[in-house]
């Protein structure tokens, strides 16, 4: 009876691994696959060292002989299999286990538990009553991040539909150089190939599935690309500012939720009903907007340049 | 979404990751039970035996009795062949698998992000200096060639969107059981949170937000409700009582069949700067014009709603009609004028 696929695998992997020398395929054949035919062979090979690779095992091609380059055989070299010594003190340990909680995302939360999991099988304690303390911080809702993500990694192209605001889809070819997190959007920085120079791509602009074109690894990231740099340059940071409001008593609870002080019961614009003196960290843009909105119920004290534009754009429908 | 090529590998593949991660586990500590590993690698401990069973038929190439990996199988499966999570796993001749596999490019640079993301907000009250030094020494670990360019810098939103997406794994789990969701909704238009029993449908999205679909026990009929707007959300014990349906389809429009006796139809024109507007409010039509502006209409059940949203757009929205509007918004901007004055 054939062994089963997975102790073939690890028997595979544990003698190219042992061995100094890189082994050849006949040699291979011999031990492992014994009873299958040469063509056989060759598939169940080729698929075997596939899997393994995707698990992340690094499967070389050597010259067995140095002298004669005619014959290669193969072989996993410790060095670039395992993992480095990492040594964590018991507090750095901790934080480690709670870093397995940041994602709120499948695949990535499944990706840092599984580096998580690496590190413990190095000796490394993770404490992991200490994520029942975490919360998470961050996700990705954008159904094109997870492609992204793998083609940074990989070094691999892309191809997808684009939609500007007010334009038509067009389809982009683009290496990608690095994935960005700004003002609480994902981005992608890359090099456009229809374009010939860089360009930043809002995620949640892309249109349908992301394609992976060509072979992993076929381009190399411009050694001093600072992906954060460009994404900044290039998506503006949005600026903020402290609102100081009088909120009428039962009112704004847009602003009153994300307030960081409310004074309640202060003196206000009219007797109608009581006011409170609420403050809150604001996005300038778009805060005028907010404000009108409320009507009588809120009247912006500070910033007064956005006070002046909430009272302009007031005489202008008040006729 | 389609494939996904970095999830956790299955069957066979599956079943030596595990055991690359078992084998140095247990070559660094003593005495781990079986519970233990399979609470290190997730799975459950009849698995973990079924792995061991595995690892007990490999080896050094040659066959012989000495090149085999030894695992003491007694210990941790009873005589009725079942596993007993208590008893201590051990096995020898597999010093060659003492280190864990390297971290891969996806996991190095997950693992990586989150601690940016730890260090940047100040969360879970860990110093930055901290992490600055695990990351200083997992970066070292992990200097693997082409190292993946990732930035995250933090922002309010990211909190917001977290929570939306908890929310989504919510439903998603009452949907899975039938069960009800107790929430806490923000109205705007009326300024005000309420607390409510639903029966979920599904989640839907248009434009660029997401809404759950849900009966609503206390209006007594289907309500779409905003995702952002839900602030508390439970998963209760009792079970959905209203017909089971699929979320609806709003490509047709949001509210294409809430045009009842209570509303009414309006017509606005949008200047180039409140175009916005319509990737953020359901409109039933909406006819640009060469100049950037656009002619919209919508379906309004709630006046109050409807002059919020033209003080919102003051003075860029102009409403074609009906008149009234006109004139509420216009007694609205003077009443508001007045406390500026």
């Amino acid at each position: 009876m054939p062994a089963p696929k997975s102790e073939r695998l690890l028997n595979l992997l544990i003698m190219l691994l042992v061995q100094r020398r890189p082994i050849a395929k006949e040699r291979i054949r011999e031990l492992l696959y014994p009873d299958s035919r040469p063509d056989a062979f060759e598939k169940m090979f080729e698929r075997d060292k596939d899997e393994l690779r995707s698990l992340g095992v690094p499967v070389e091609v050597a010259q067995i002989d140095p002298l004669f380059d005619d014959e290669v055989g193969y072989r996993i070299p410790p060095e670039a299999f395992a993992l480095p010594e990492v040594e964590l003190t018991p507090e750095e340990a901790q934080v480690v286990g709670i870093a397995s909680r940041v994602w709120q995302h499948a695949t990535m939360a499944q990706a840092t538990t599984d580096a998580v999991r690496k590190l413990s099988a190095a000796g490394i304690d993770v404490d992991l009553d200490a994520l029942e303390i975490a919360r998470p911080l961050l996700t990705a809702e954008e159904p094109a991040f997870e492609r992204c993500w793998i083609a940074v990694c990989e070094r691999q192209a892309i191809e997808f539909d684009y939609q500007r605001p007010e334009a038509e889809p067009m389809r982009r070819h683009v290496q990608p150089w690095g994935v960005v997190r700004y003002a609480g959007r994902w981005y992608l920085v890359g090099y456009d190939a229809d374009r010939g120079a860089e360009r930043v791509f809002r995620l949640s602009r892309f249109l349908g599935e992301v394609r992976l074109v060509g072979h992993p690894g076929a381009y190399d990231v411009p050694p001093d690309t600072d992906v954060r740099q460009i994404a900044r340059r290039m998506a503006p940071p949005t600026p903020t500012a402290t609102a100081v409001l009088l909120v009428r008593a039962g009112a704004g609870h847009g602003f009153r939720r994300t307030a960081s002080r409310i004074t309640t019961g202060v003196e206000g614009p009219d007797d109608l009903s009581g006011w409170d003196r609420v403050e809150v960290l604001r996005a300038t843009q778009g805060l005028a907007d907010e404000v009108l909105s409320h009507g009588p119920d809120v009247v912006l004290l500070e910033p007064t340049a956005i006070r002046d534009q909430v009272v302009e754009r007031l005489m202008q429908v008040a006729g | 979404m389609s494939r996904t090529p970095t999830a956790a590998p299955v069957g066979a593949l599956g079943q030596v990751a595990r055991l690359l991660t078992l084998v140095p586990f247990l070559h660094h500590r003593d005495g781990v039970r079986l519970e233990e590993a399979a609470t290190l690698l997730g799975t459950t401990p009849n698995q973990v035996v079924q792995d061991l069973r595995v690892l007990f038929m490999c080896g050094l190439p040659g066959g012989l009795p000495d090149d085999l990996i030894d695992v003491d199988l007694d210990a941790i499966v009873s005589e009725e062949g079942s596993p007993v999570s208590e008893g201590v796993i051990r096995i020898e001749n597999a010093d060659y698998l003492a280190r864990p596999l390297r971290l891969t490019a996806t996991e190095a640079s997950a693992v990586i992000v989150a601690l940016r993301m730890l260090r940047d907000t100040r969360a879970a009250g860990a110093s930055p200096e901290l992490v600055d030094r695990v990351l200083a020494k997992l970066e070292a670990a992990a200097a693997i060639g082409g190292a993946p360019h990732v930035e995250v810098a933090p922002s309010p939103r990211d909190a917001e969107q977290v929570v939306v997406a908890q929310l989504r794994a919510l439903v998603e789990e009452a949907l899975a059981g039938s069960h009800q969701i107790r929430l806490s909704y923000f109205v705007p238009s009326r300024d005000e949170e309420s607390e409510r029993v639903v029966d979920p449908h599904g989640i839907v999205n248009h434009g660029i937000f997401s809404y759950l679909d849900a009966w609503c026990h206390r209006a007594g009929a289907d309500r779409l409700f905003r995702l952002d707007r839900i602030t508390k959300a439970e998963i209760l014990p009792s079970r959905t009582t209203a017909p089971v349906r699929p979320p609806r389809d709003l490509d047709d429009g949001l509210f294409g069949d809430d045009t009842g006796p209570d509303s009414t139809l309006v017509t606005l024109r949008l200047a180039p700067q409140a175009r916005w507007a319509t990737d953020y409010y359901p409109m039933r039509d909406v006819r640009p014009a060469d100049d950037g502006s656009a002619e919209v209409d919508l379906v309004v059940v709630d006046r109050r709603w409807l002059v919020r949203l033209l003080l919102r757009l003051a003075p860029y929205a102009e409403v074609l009609q009906p008149g009234e509007f006109t004139e509420a918004l216009t007694a609205r901007a003077q009443e508001t004028l007045r406390l500026y004055q």
